[in-house]
């Protein structure tokens, strides 16, 4: 909106920052209104932070205008993390994506968080390490926002979620005081607030600079497409893996529409017409990977796999890969319009719960496919439609709503890697008593008495809130 | 869920109650509880453990001995380090010498549940092996020595045991080592000789052993008793000229022969962790006298 008058709180970022720096333009501000997920808010401004001075400067102005802030990498967030409420400063990191150190002897490294996830992999494999945590949107997810949501990926099933890969962060508090969390040592003195700042999905400050452990580059690796006449045939052989005492690199399954969506796109050869496959990848030293995999052969056969298939070299590796990580994409082929729940529940509830889910999608005329983590009975059943349909968007949450409530009722839990944000905010009681979220806000008003950073997100508004800020449109609230 | 395990912590509760000073106390190996304060004991017993989804439950009053055989019938195992109880391990938050394989003991807390300074019983994560529902209390607990809620009952992520296991010396560099060597499971060194503990298939074992001439070994050496945490990158300035030390090369820790220096606290942190403590134990009557360190 040219011509508009410039708010003090604009004039005063304008006074810390360059003024290009500080963007308040309606297509800028309108650009940031949402993240990946269906959900919208509205800044009242942009920030395009260069350097941790930067950010604490942003946060000292919000903190003296009392204007909640909300810091935000690439905006791949699907649960509406960083969408930001109706007024706030939007502080966007991407333009800190420096990679500070390396340290290949002890693995660990240095960066800003606007750094891109697959970038720091592709930028340090010259020395045979890698960040382990691979979000299907590592190309374009920042490593600050793994940090705010604690992201997963295939290969956190052995190695871990973002939060066992994060040795300290330097953050600025929501006071606008700088500090950092943990560090290079292994046990530093004191609370492990590193631990309880990875995953806070924004609200308990800013990181600005973040310290994460590389891991060896493993020298063998076997992948394995297994394909299953029953879905509930591949998730017992899930099961019966680890059962065995393999934990597999990672362990994914796709279901027949999936399967059918991502090989019209690839040409990988994937079996259409079987009901699921799996996707089996080991790791290690030859004589492990060898017996591994045969044991994988022989556990399988037991669950009545039809074809076992393993990557002759690494272009059909790779090729295996692609199917996985392109299935999103390939799905835009059926219809326009997706939306991907994320929910785990215990591996040995899987054929049930994926069972109740193709129920649930029927009984509310969506088509639903299935792509997921099985290794860590991590769910992500996509919901497809055409948002032109009137009325599908309620259906479309009515149905996702059963999905989180099954799983949580089969002993599982809301969010395996894409966190809570405002998307399942309200539905945190499904799982938590009052006294545990009370004790979750008793740690949030810790790090921010004031609510000014990310307020309103992961924990249920208590009602005498609900007029300080609107819900973003889109909320399910 | 047996009903025993939810019984004791509710039992467990009521003992700690909402008033007056309080200490928990397991098996005294970890420094115990505070002196000269009325004393809890949180509850023990394994509720389940289950082999498919590497996880199991148990109060935290049960012996980490206890947790380590009845896994050990699974063919599992749990990083958590020997000695003392579940919950006197998890509190204090030191991590065994297979810290550099296996990873830190606060990975291993997938669910707590605690008795908060008002005497509630309160949940943090959830029982699968992967979950981001909420703020992490999980890590919040690990290593807070009973100042923010005394732990009442855990589910942890267990591990396949290793298919086998065997611990090396070498004369060699350990920095060499540990860049050569695939993923070891420790990489031990007391500046002179360096002690390798590597575990998976037999075979792959055998080779590695022999591609960077180790010797077979009994086991880790004795570690003298202090404990100091430094940047991996610092233990190369370690000198025996200082005394003996083993320090955990990958990781950090020194066991070393002194204690280890005062340490200058990050006042910002230092007021942070203060602020925790008063909104958990606004009365200061958890475990008197331990402080928010730093």
């Amino acid at each position: 909106m040219t011509g508009r008058a410039t708010t003090p709180l604009v004039e005063r970022l304008r006074s810390c920052l360059r003024a290009d720096q500080v963007r308040d333009g309606a297509a800028e501000t309108h650009l940031y209104r949402h993240d990946a997920s269906s959900m919208q808010g509205h800044p009242a401004v942009v920030c395009f932070a260069e350097s941790t001075r930067d950010v604490q400067a942003v946060v000292k102005v919000a903190n003296e205008f009392g204007v909640p802030f909300v810091a935000r990498g690439s905006g791949t967030g699907l649960a509406g993390g960083a969408v930001p409420i109706p007024g706030s400063i939007v502080i966007s990191t991407t333009k800190m994506n420096r990679i500070v150190s390396v340290d290949a002897v002890n693995r660990l490294a240095w960066v800003e968080p606007g750094v891109l996830n697959l970038d720091l992999s592709t930028q340090i494999a010259h020395l045979g390490v890698h960040f382990a945590p691979d979000p299907s949107s590592q190309q374009t997810c920042s490593i600050g926002g793994n940090v705010a949501n604690n992201s997963g990926g295939p290969h956190c099933l052995a190695d871990g979620v973002t939060s066992a890969h994060v040795h300290a962060v330097e953050v600025v508090l929501p006071d606008g005081s700088l500090c950092v969390l943990g560090g290079e040592e292994p046990e530093p003195d004191g609370y492990d607030l590193r631990g309880v700042f990875v995953g806070s999905e924004g609200m308990f400050g800013v990181a600005t600079k973040v310290c994460v452990k590389l891991l060896q580059n493993p020298p063998h690796v076997a992948t394995m497409l297994l394909d299953f006449a029953d879905v509930a045939d591949g998730a017992q052989l899930v099961s019966d893996i680890i059962a065995a005492g393999i934990v597999p690199a990672a362990v994914e399954m796709m279901d027949q529409l999936c399967l059918r969506a991502v090989e019209e796109f690839i040409h990988a050869g994937l079996p259409v017409d079987r009901a699921a496959a799996l996707l089996v990848e080991v790791v290690g030293l030859p004589a492990t990977v060898a017996a591994q995999v045969d044991r994988i052969r022989e556990l399988a056969t037991a669950c009545n796999v039809g074809d076992v298939r393993v990557a002759a070299d690494d272009a059909e590796r790779a090729l295996l890969w692609k199917g996985r990580k392109s299935a999103f994409g390939a799905i835009a082929r059926i219809k326009p319009n997706y939306y991907l729940h994320d929910t785990v529940v215990p591996r040995r509830e899987l054929p049930g719960v994926l069972a109740s889910v193709y129920e649930i999608a029927a009984r509310h005329d969506l088509l639903v496919l299935n792509v997921f983590h099985a290794g860590d009975g991590n769910l992500h059943p996509l919901l497809v439609y055409d948002a032109r349909e009137p009325g599908v968007i309620d259906r479309v949450h009515a149905a996702g709503r059963e999905i989180v409530s099954v799983s949580v009722a089969a002993g599982g839990v809301l969010s395996g890697e894409h966190g809570i944000g405002l998307e399942k905010r309200d539905l945190m009681p499904l799982m938590f008593s009052e006294v545990d979220l009370a004790a979750q806000a008793d740690l949030r008003r810790a790090f921010d008495p004031e609510r000014l950073s990310n307020p309103d997100k992961v924990l249920p508004s208590p009602a005498t809130c609900a007029d300080v800020h609107s819900v973003p449109e889109g909320a399910w609230v | 869920m047996s009903s025993g395990l939810d019984a004791g912590v509710d039992a467990f509760a009521d003992e700690v109650g909402s008033e007056g000073p309080v200490t928990i106390g397991g098996l005294g190996t970890r420094g115990g509880s505070v002196a000269g304060v009325r004393t809890v004991a949180a509850p023990p017993g394994i509720d389940w453990i289950e082999p498919a989804e590497m996880t199991m439950r148990c109060g935290a009053g049960t012996p980490v001995a206890e947790v380590e055989a009845a896994l050990a019938e699974h063919g599992q195992c749990v990083a958590v380090p020997a000695g003392g109880t579940i919950g006197g391990a998890l509190a204090v938050g030191h991590s065994g010498l297979r810290r550099l394989g296996w990873g830190p003991v606060r990975d291993t807390l997938l669910q707590v549940r605690y008795v908060s300074a008002r005497g509630d019983v309160v949940k943090g994560g959830g029982p699968t092996v992967k979950n981001v529902s909420g703020f992490d209390m999980c890590r919040l607990l690990v290593g807070s020595r009973g100042t923010l809620g005394f732990l009442a009952d855990v589910i942890l992520r267990t591990r396949p045991q290793p298919v086998d296991e065997r611990w090396f010396t070498s004369t060699g560099d350990p920095w060499e080592l540990l860049a050569g060597l695939f993923r070891p499971t420790s990489v031990l060194w007391d500046g002179t000789t360096t002690w390798v503990l590597l575990d998976g298939h037999p075979d792959d074992i055998s080779t590695q052993a022999a591609q960077f001439s180790l010797a077979a070994t009994d086991g880790p050496p004795e570690l003298p008793v202090h404990r100091w945490s430094l940047p991996p990158s610092a233990l190369a300035d370690l000198s025996r000229d200082d005394g003996p030390f083993v320090a955990e090369i990958g990781v950090g820790v020194v066991h070393h022969h002194r204690p280890a220096d005062a340490r200058n606290p990050d006042p910002v942190v230092v007021d942070l962790s203060r602020r925790l403590k008063e909104a958990f134990d606004p009365g200061g009557r958890l475990n008197p006298g331990i402080g928010p360190a730093p």
